[in-house]
């Protein structure tokens, strides 16, 4: 079945309900174990990967299973994309043990000290080659926190950006999502094709099961790398940033906690502790 | 060679055990080891307080749907995995709680091998897919009030009453009994002994829980009452006449086990050394002691060389050339050394030790159980001492 080539979200897609499955491809970063010590290479000031076990970020593991979901309700097909050293086809297997059915491994050398705006380019130019109906990724990985890629990304393909979604709905035409926010949620709605990041509240991540993971090295995995992208070395990674770390400091040791007395004011002094934090 | 070019040395797999695994069996072992410290751990200490399970049915059905149920066996819904990785989910799920393992291996290794080697393709289809979904759980009866380590001497029997077989007897210590739909009962015939499929609904058949046991609380274990139960001819596996058919599947059963009790063992270890590390006393970490330390490098020695004889257990299994003296080998010393573990992280623990805010008295008390169950410590004492001298010390 030819699938139509209107999939650069430069313009809607052509795609009839039903009459093709929809296609989405979910970003996923491998990050260092949240529970291990992290430390960066004095050298070039980006983590050192050798010393840290390496992981799908969390966030990203619920991208996976909303894509798995949605394509299981439309059926749909889910295609996995991850920019990132060779080791990263760990966190890919994982994906696809979940149950994606393909996987997409961008890999190139010149890639490393990459931030933001320069994995957005990347990840941008692998969406375009791939094609797509609907991008989703976790809202934000848990080593770097910057929570820029999915705007970015959304920005440099021209897709709506539907960001922090605790909901997503979707009739293969137009997406609906809730949105998370301060104060309860919005609802939002795009027409596809069309960008999503998700927060944890979305679903609860499948395990891989057993059958799932054996399946898993049978799925096509392609690799590409900054040529087959068409990309030039100058824009990507530490060369192509536009941030650089100069320096770091260890995170000082956590200081005391404040204490209320209760001496008749207890209450209102709690109150005003957490309204100053903004947690009422 | 630099000092970085040696690889890191990790306090929880010191001698680097893990470079025997490929990524399947670290993506089982990873399933495994999420579900039980998301579905298990949280609320074990509970269950076993309160000495029962009340979500037994649900995680069930989830280690189906892990592919957890009949792991190693093929086809008939069953994950087809090797021997190392079931082995592999054995250890996690021991490492929560030896019930929860108990739960697993006598659906899968006894009740559902039993019909997956030696039964007919109509009761594979019939029992297998939905005891792999962990749909329907299944029992295995072999274990009398009169008759454990003796297992010849069993009065359970079946006669023939037309086409049809009658089954009348008892059975005790047959975990997951209250809760099976289906179970897997010996009976001595005219023939031999034979394997039944009784399903639990059968007039006649009734299992009785059995209370007031200080180990295992996390589990189910009943007696089985068999009144003059009516079976079709078909009940009755046509693969296996004689003891070689219950005892096969004990030793499918005790493999786990070999594996279940390093988790067990590893459980209490890592709650001993990080406890190790935090508890002062005399104005230092216990762990800085030489007493203390003797005792963890004792423990982390068994501990591993325990997991490694599981490892090559289960390669050898994997090959099709395990037989069932090295099963004896690995459950004697596996569980012996597990127990032993468990006892010396008590110590370090103090009285902490005994509390269930810990893991440790609670796998202590299990590994009594699993030291017995499956063959006693003296049964497989006596089969090894067979195997080397070539006499019969007790037939």
């Amino acid at each position: 079945m030819v699938v139509p080539a209107c999939r650069d979200g430069r313009a809607h897609s052509v795609r009839e309900v039903g009459l093709f499955p929809m296609k989405i491809v979910v970003c996923v970063k491998q990050v260092p174990d949240t529970e291990s010590e992290k430390a960066l290479r004095p050298e070039d000031l980006t983590l050192d990967r050798e010393a840290v076990d390496a992981v799908m970020n969390e966030m990203d593991e619920f991208a996976v299973e909303e894509a798995l979901q949605l394509a299981e309700r439309t059926g749909g097909e889910v295609t996995v994309l991850l920019m990132g050293p060779e080791q990263g086809a760990d966190t890919i297997r994982k994906a696809l043990s979940m149950g994606a059915d393909r996987a997409l491994h961008v890999v190139d050398d010149a890639l490393r000290g990459s931030d933001a705006v320069a994995t957005s380019a990347v990840l941008a130019a692998a969406l375009r080659e791939v094609g797509f109906d609907l991008v989703l990724l976790g809202c934000e990985a848990s080593d770097a926190r910057t929570s820029l890629v999915p705007a970015m990304l959304a920005e440099r393909l021209g897709l709506p950006q539907l960001t922090f979604a605790q909901k997503v709905e979707t009739d293969g035409t137009e997406i609906t999502v809730e949105r998370l926010t301060d104060y309860g949620h919005d609802v939002v709605t795009a027409r596809l094709p069309a960008l999503v990041s998700v927060v944890e509240k979305i679903n609860e991540p499948r395990y891989p099961t057993f059958k799932g993971i054996m399946a898993a090295k049978k799925k096509p995995v392609r690799t590409l790398d900054l040529s087959d992208l068409e990309l030039d070395a100058t824009e990507v990674g530490a060369a192509g940033a536009w941030s650089a770390v100069d320096d770091f400091t260890v995170r000082p040791p956590r200081a005391a906690g404040e204490l209320v007395k209760d001496e008749g004011e207890g209450g209102r002094q709690l109150v005003a502790f957490l309204a100053g934090r903004k947690l009422v | 060679m630099t000092a970085s070019a040696a690889p890191r040395f990790d306090p929880l797999d010191p001698l680097g055990l893990d470079d025997l695994l490929d990524d399947d069996d670290r993506a089982v072992r990873e399933t495994v080891r999420r579900w039980a410290a998301d579905r298990v751990l949280p609320h074990v200490a509970r269950w076993y307080e309160d000495g029962q399970v009340p979500e037994v049915r649900e995680l069930a059905r989830e280690l189906g749907a892990l592919g957890a149920l009949g792991m190693p066996l093929h086809g008939h819904g069953c994950a087809g995995a090797t021997a190392v990785q079931y082995g592999l989910a054995c250890l996690e799920l021991e490492a929560a709680d030896s019930g929860i393992r108990s739960l697993v291996s006598v659906q899968g290794s006894l009740a559902m091998y039993a019909i997956h080697r030696y039964g007919s393709e109509e009761l594979k289809e019939r029992w297998l897919p939905p005891m792999a979904a962990g749909e329907t759980i299944g029992c295995f009866g072999l274990t009398e009030p009169d008759h454990g380590s003796d297992p010849a001497a069993m009065r359970t029997h079946a006669r023939r009453d037309g086409s049809d077989w009658v089954l009348t007897g008892r059975k005790t210590w047959i975990t997951n009994g209250s809760l099976a739909g289906v179970a897997v009962v010996w009976a001595r015939t005219d023939e031999g002994i034979r394997g039944f499929v009784v399903p639990t609904d059968a007039p006649g058949f009734a299992a009785h829980d059995i209370h007031h046991k200080w180990s295992l609380r996390a589990s189910v274990t009943s007696e089985l009452v068999l009144d003059e139960v009516r079976l079709p001819e078909g009940a009755a596996l046509p693969g296996v006449v004689g003891l070689r058919g219950p005892l096969s599947c004990l030793s499918h059963a005790r493999y786990g086990i070999v594996w279940g009790a390093m988790g067990a063992a590893r459980a209490c270890f890592e709650s001993a050394l990080e406890y190790a590390t935090t508890r002062e006393q005399f104005g230092r970490p216990i762990g800085g002691f030489q007493l203390t330390q003797a005792k963890l490098a004792d423990m982390a020695v068994e501990l591993h060389k325990g997991v490694l004889l599981a490892h090559h257990l289960g390669r050898r299994m994997d090959a099709g050339r395990l037989r069932p003296e090295q099963i004896s080998f690995g459950k004697l010393n596996n569980v012996r050394e597990a127990l032993e573990i468990c006892r010396t992280s008590r110590t370090i623990l103090g009285a902490n030790g005994i509390s269930l805010e810990y893991p440790v008295m609670r796998h202590a008390t299990n590994l009594e159980s699993v030291l017995t169950y499956e063959g006693t410590a003296e049964m497989h004492q006596l089969v090894l001492g067979k195997a080397l001298t070539g006499l019969d010390a007790f037939r």
